[in-house]
């Protein structure tokens, strides 16, 4: 018999801390974690990413397969492990067995895979490994650990303890592991004061972006005398290139829930806010789901666990907006108004959603709570450098080997994140840059790549934390390009508000957009203009950041002065040789006719927009240089690899 | 007043403006786009003025005024998608399609949305049709995928 | 508490709670500003205010920085001057850049920013928005190109008038100023006060032109070209000429006017002592009969839209009486026309206005007789002023004309009209005399004076203790009706006008005057009453001859065929 809600409520949310639970209940706990278990259950990470890579038809065979041979077991879909790359992912635990986990199990490989492994053999598919921590249970033999693999062992997992390994829609499972215990201790052991002093202590800054010291806001709201307090969760994860918000939410909703729980009970606030991108469907479903429960079990609620504590938690989808994730632009959102944000003073500490105190905090921050209340601030702030504390969950792509998202303790640097923990560069290529903080922060390249990661050290070397998003770059990578894209991205996501960041990128855009074209017409003033153009993109990136004004503004520019700082080389290839390097900028790209292979079909000669392209019937033909825009069409159309590009 | 609207603002009883976001997406999730008519009506039931509204939904990349095709094409814009070539991925589709960004093709079958990173980075670049995803997306590959969309409709 | 703060190296004094830009001001500092309004929140969106602050990383903006003790700022380094110029140079970049061909040539802030800031090239270009004026309104011109998006419109739209026609529009560099769904103001809420223009810093909001239309009629041999006055305009005309605010040049603008050709000149004030005797009947008629109450006046243009489109559970309530305008223009076609032998048909009638509102108020179905309409053109004291200097004339050398007869002969209690309450001073007035038969002992009604959004006050009128309210800025009008529908009975007579202040602060009035130019015109009007000696409107022996010769009595049958009117309800889209 499974324990249920009020064993649970009984033996272990009720449980004096200083007594040691009974054996029972530890293997009821156990039995609940699944690291014991009478039936086998198979596990398939079916976050976005696993689901994205065909998760869903593994899931559906594994099933299938079950059923064919009448085999009673459990599919448990799981959130995401990290390890994007490889999914999706299928684990397998039999009874008695510790759990097994495979990559890469697409559809068609799940047959395979589960005729060995309930036959108690190992398929010729490689194994990802077992897991360590199931004493109880037989090990695969030649099997390496899980946890010893190159990409989870430099790994210090605290906010993605649980994903890709739990059920996140099981909150029986989220508590056996711990879950909620930190949360009943904050209501019956500490005071408000001391909540926020504690976290303060800890050393935990928020994981969001500027990472401000999380206790000292928190003290500020809680200082503020006020009917109503509001709590906010920004999970309005915009950054391009991070996902860490979607992946905890998907894989673990419980440990926000109670992250945002403790946090309410410090500053006092009794209704609290998830803004979470509409984007991130199943992260809402899942959301949903944990409320529900959390509700359920009392957790939150009116009077919770008879502390006449009261909370309410409640999901405001975003709309699409990046600015949104600026806290007083959020808060007007919130309130149904557009997103734009406002000048501060007064803080939102002081004056924020509907005119009250409030704190906003992102995902990774919250998740970060309860372990802390757990083990303590001593052991949070033994980690870490000297002003950043704890771990930091990134988000890798681009030319990296292994892509996901990786937890690893503060004062790691970049290059062990790429080179040991990700795998390097794929293919062979040259390592170029690695992007951090997105749209507001900037490339850090080989010369830094020995950094321990903090918070200073990064806007040290003109990059940022921002939320954690680290694209790789390799040679093929046009760093003007990149440069244009942020660009591009950040003149659409303003909000239009302030004049500089509403005018001035669009500027700046324009800048680079004819830095990578060709110069339309060579005897005009053109290639003079383009060179100012670079200079006045300093100009103006200065005077953005100076008088933007939001955080949005005052970064805006930082992609392209980063990128002026460590490649003014590309830039100056492009303005004076009208050459992309890494043959990124199409518009660069310049098209000549092989007499030898063209046999004077014609065919390019009518496809060509601008009528570039001149020769006789079978005779060969040539492009006058001039006319041409670059626009490749020529050589999609020649039949004979006649059409060349440099 | 229609029905359909009604039944979903009876869902937001004593609702205030603060319940405007949350109204118009579920408006749009019943109806596919915002009408004007639509906007009219919750104006009148939050008592907002309908310019407010309507600078509100022009605000947020998620609202739209015209009917959307019935395969609803997303392509993540995100810098590892961008890194890995999205760029070219979303000039096929066009191409493909025959229509922009923002536009529903003609035969009212696809429209085609540019969207901020949807967090599978590490499948980039990455592409949705009505939820649906596909990862890995090439030049090449867009083909077929739209083409298997298009049986689909040719079959049905 | 007050403490010292540095500003430039000079020590100046602040108070806790002001912002820099306040503490600046004090101290007859000052730096420029944009989307800065005065009582409003900051919005901090143009960032021309930007200071440098010791100790912070980036500049801040004056008007939302409180002020702290010790602080230190500096308002023109290089650095801030440098930030303000390139702000400037990237609205220019997207701005039509005509000015020689705008309306607002000489008077647009952005224009004297540029100069103020010495931009002497165009370092800045790239693709300007391309967007389609919205001549749709019968009293507005918007032309979005010229839009900085500093946003006061919308906010005196929202915040002051209570009407939120026009809203910000879409996002980032797309972002325009518009109405919804892009309809333009016609199938707006729109009220057509005009309040927008006169906070817009540039080109971009003006007033539909009826100069032209105007000028054609002047030079048509057929035509007989009349034109009356506002009771504001001869307080406000005169600092378009560059003469001291709140001087009175009524003789001037007369012999102005004949000089331009205009072949009758007459004065509203005439017409707006006709209101109030039909208002103030219809108030005693209401009071006596037990009719409808609080009675509210119907002058205002923009309030009676406003009433039609939020209000019109209460349209019963409005005083059936056309306007002042209204009433001249029927006058003139009917009265003045039989007397003199003119064809009514050949009269072009002309008014000139404070307001832009009264430009949508002419066009309205209800105000014409047997398919001719009351008035034909309204020009506002913005297009009186360009019609004068079209002409050449040189104000300094006219001397001072008095109105034609018998149409340009008023009382005090008219002219007040032109200010917030007088409406409402002039009605007692009137209203005292009906009732009890004898003229108030002291005339002034202190109560009901003043540039507040709202004022009440407790008339004694014989044994009637009559509640009244005055109100100005309609969204001080809502809140009022609000009040009134939710049961507050103790108010029987109010007085509502849209422009804050009343038609002396009217859409239509010169641009760039603040808030003691307003204050000075509503002096003028008060000094003119306490020294004219017919301070009544049933004391008017002209309008006493009309209602003798031609009208009857107040509310009579003619009366109410020239001089009243009925609402219609509309929807808000």
């Amino acid at each position: 018999m499974m324990a249920d809600k009020s064993y649970l409520i009984e033996h272990v949310l009720n449980h004096s801390e200083k007594e040691q639970l009974n054996p029972e209940v530890l293997k009821q706990l156990r039995v609940l974690r699944l690291e014991e278990n009478d039936k086998p259950v198979i596990f398939v990470g079916a976050g976005t990413c696993g689901l994205g890579a065909g998760a869903g038809l593994t899931m559906k065979n594994a099933k299938t397969w079950l059923d064919e041979h009448q085999i009673d077991a459990d599919v448990i879909p799981v959130g995401c492990i990290g390890l994007c790359s490889s999914e999706p992912l299928l684990d397998i635990k039999l009874p008695g067995k510790k759990r097994i986990s495979f990559e890469k199990v697409s559809g068609d490989r799940v047959n395979g895979i589960l005729d060995h492994v309930f036959a108690g053999t190992l398929p010729e598919q490689p194994v990802l490994g077992q897991f360590k921590n199931q004493e109880s249970q037989q090990e695969w033999a030649g099997v390496p650990y899980l946890q010893d693999h190159s990409f989870f062992k430099p790994q210090l997992r605290i906010v993605l303890e649980n994903c890709g390994i739990s059920n996140p829609v099981s909150i029986e499972e989220y508590i056996a592991r711990d879950g909620y215990r930190a949360y009943l201790n904050t209501l019956k052991l500490f005071s408000r004061r001391e909540m926020c002093d504690f976290i303060e202590k800890s050393g935990l800054r928020g994981r969001g972006g500027g990472g401000f010291p999380t206790g000292k806001k928190w003290n500020m709201a809680l200082a503020n005398e006020a009917d109503q307090k509001y709590l906010i969760c920004n999970a309005d994860e915009g950054d391009p290139g991070a996902f860490m918000d979607r992946a905890v939410i998907e894989g673990d909703p419980h440990k926000l829930l109670e992250g945002m729980a403790i946090a309410a009970y410090a500053i006092g606030a009794t209704k609290a806010y998830v803004y979470i991108r509409a984007e991130y469907p199943l992260a809402i479903e899942r959301l949903v789901i944990a409320i529900e429960q959390a509700r359920n079990y009392g957790l939150i609620g009116k009077n919770i666990f008879g502390t006449g504590i009261d909370l309410e938690i409640v999901i405001k989808k975003g709309a699409g907006a990046f600015v949104c994730g600026e806290e007083t632009a959020l808060i007007h959102s919130i309130e149904g108004k557009r997103g734009m944000p406002r000048p501060r003073p007064p803080y939102p500490a002081v004056s924020g959603l509907f005119g009250k105190p409030t704190i906003i905090n992102n995902v990774e921050t919250f998740s970060n709570l309860p372990t802390i209340v757990n083990k303590g601030a001593d052991w949070f702030s033994n980690m870490g450098t000297a002003t950043s504390k704890g771990t930091k969950v990134f988000a890798l792509s681009g030319k990296i080997s292994l892509t996901g998202l990786v937890e690893i303790p503060m004062g790691t640097t970049i290059r062990d994140i790429i080179f040991k923990v990700a795998g390097g560069i794929p293919n062979g290529k040259k390592f170029k840059a690695v992007q951090m903080g997105g749209p507001s922060g900037g490339c850090v390249t080989e010369v830094n790549l020995d950094i321990q990661i903090d918070y200073e050290s990064l806007v040290k070397v003109g990059a940022m934390m921002g939320s954690g998003g680290m694209v790789v770059m390799d040679e093929d990578t046009c760093m003007v390009d990149i440069a244009k894209f942020f660009m591009d991205f950040i003149q659409r996501e303003s909000c239009g508000k302030c004049i500089p960041c509403r005018e001035g990128t669009r500027r700046m855009l324009e800048i680079l957009e004819s830095i990578t074209s060709k110069p339309k017409n060579r005897e005009t003033h053109e290639p003079l203009a383009r060179f100012k153009g670079v200079l006045q993109l300093e100009k103006l990136g200065k005077v953005i950041k100076d008088t933007s004004l939001c955080g949005l503004g005052q970064s805006a520019p930082n992609p392209v002065l980063s990128t002026l700082t460590w490649f003014r080389n590309e830039y100056e290839e492009h303005v004076f040789d009208k050459k992309c390097r890494a043959g990124v900028c199409q518009n660069l790209r310049v098209y000549t006719i092989d007499v030898e292979n063209c046999t004077g079909c014609t065919v390019c000669a009518k496809k060509c927009p601008t009528n570039a392209i001149i020769g006789g019937r079978k005779q060969p033909h040539f492009i006058i240089p001039d006319k041409c825009i670059s626009c490749g069409a020529c050589e999609e159309a020649c039949n004979f690899n006649a059409v060349k590009v440099s | 007043m229609s029905i359909a609207i009604q039944e979903i603002l009876a869902k937001y009883p004593n609702a205030k403006p603060d319940s405007l976001i949350p109204i118009l997406q579920h408006v749009q999730e019943q109806m596919g786009f915002l009408s004007e008519d639509s906007v009219v009506e919750v104006g009148k039931y939050l008592n907002m003025p309908t310019s407010k509204i309507f600078g509100v939904a022009t605000f947020y990349n998620q609202f739209r005024f015209n009917a959307p095709g019935k395969y609803h094409v997303m392509v993540c814009r995100g810098t590892a998608c961008h890194v890995l070539g999205s760029a070219t991925v979303l000039d096929e589709i066009e191409k493909n399609l025959r229509i922009k960004a923002g536009q529903t093709s003609k035969d009212k079958l696809f429209s085609l949305e540019v969207v901020a990173c949807i967090g599978a980075c590490g499948l980039a670049p990455v592409i949705s049709i009505n939820g649906e995803f596909h990862a890995k997306v090439t030049s090449e590959s867009i083909k077929t995928i739209v083409e298997e969309y298009r049986n689909r409709e040719v079959q049905q | 508490m007050n403490f010292t703060i540095e500003v430039n190296n000079n020590k100046i004094s602040a108070n806790q709670g002001d912002t820099i830009l306040d503490a600046l001001k004090r101290n007859g500092m000052g730096v420029p500003t944009l989307c800065h309004m005065k009582g409003l929140f900051p919005t901090g969106s143009c960032r021309m205010c930007v200071v440098e602050v010791d100790g912070r990383r980036n500049l801040v903006t004056a008007c939302s920085e409180p002020v702290t003790d010790g602080m230190k700022i500096k308002t023109h380094s290089a650095r801030v001057i440098e930030s303000r110029k390139t702000i400037v140079e990237l609205l220019l970049s997207n701005h039509p850049d005509d000015c020689l061909y705008c309306e607002r040539n000489g008077s647009c802030e952005l224009q004297k920013l540029s100069e103020d800031l010495n931009i002497r090239e165009r370092r800045i270009s790239g693709q300007k928005n391309n967007y389609k004026l919205d001549v749709s309104s019968a009293s507005l011109v918007r032309d979005p190109a010229k839009c900085i998006l500093c946003g006061r419109c919308v906010r005196v739209c929202e915040e002051i008038e209570g009407v939120s026609a026009i809203e910000f529009v879409g996002r980032g560099s797309k972002t325009f100023i518009d109405t919804a769904f892009n309809h333009g103001l016609n199938l707006s809420s729109c009220v057509n006060c005009g309040q927008c223009i006169m906070v817009c810093p540039t080109g971009a909001l003006k007033e539909k032109p009826h100069i032209a239309e105007t000028k054609d009629n002047l030079s048509d041999p057929n035509k007989t070209v009349i034109i009356q006055y506002a009771p504001s305009i001869s307080v406000s005309l005169a600092e378009e000429f560059g003469l001291k605010p709140g001087q009175n040049i009524i003789g001037i603008m007369n012999a102005a006017l004949r000089r331009i050709g205009f072949d009758y000149v007459f004065d509203t004030s005439f017409s707006a002592d006709l209101t109030i005797m039909e208002e103030a009947s219809e108030l005693v008629h209401r009071v006596k009969n037990g009719g409808v109450l609080p009675m509210v006046t119907s002058c205002c243009p923009g309030w009676v839209k406003f009433a039609e489109e939020f209000h019109n559970d209460m349209l019963g309530n409005l005083s059936s009486c056309k306007s002042p305008q209204q009433m001249m223009g029927a006058i003139i076609k009917s009265y003045f026309a039989q007397s003199e032998g003119i064809d009514p048909e050949k009269i072009y009638s002309v008014s000139v206005m404070p307001c832009t509102a009264k430009k949508f108020e002419q066009q309205r179905e209800e105000m014409t007789q047997n398919g001719i309409s009351d008035v034909d053109a309204v020009l506002t004291t913005r297009e009186l002023a360009r019609l004068i200097r079209l002409h050449g004339i040189d104000i300094h050398k006219l001397e001072p004309e008095l109105a034609d007869s018998p149409l340009g002969t008023r009382s005090s209690a008219g002219k007040i009209f032109g200010t917030s309450g007088g409406v409402m001073e002039a009605a007692i007035r009137t209203a005292h005399y009906l009732i009890t038969r004898k003229e108030m002992v002291k005339f002034q009604v202190r109560g009901v004076r003043g540039l507040e959004g709202r004022k009440e006050a407790k008339v004694q009128i014989g044994e009637l203790e009559v509640g009244v309210a005055v109100v100005s800025g309609l969204k001080n009008a809502s809140q009022l009706m609000e009040e009134i529908k939710n049961g507050r009975s103790d108010i029987h007579f109010i007085e509502v006008m849209a422009c804050p202040g009343g038609c002396i602060n009217g859409g239509g009035q010169p641009i760039g005057a603040d808030e003691d130019a307003i204050r000075a015109r509503m002096t003028t009007l008060y000094d003119i009453d306490e020294k004219d000696a017919i301070k009544a409107s049933h004391k008017n022996p002209y309008i006493v001859e009309l209602y003798d010769k031609f009208l009857g009595k107040p509310l009579g049958h003619k009366s109410h065929e020239l001089l009243h009117t009925h609402y219609q309800k509309r929807e808000v889209k």
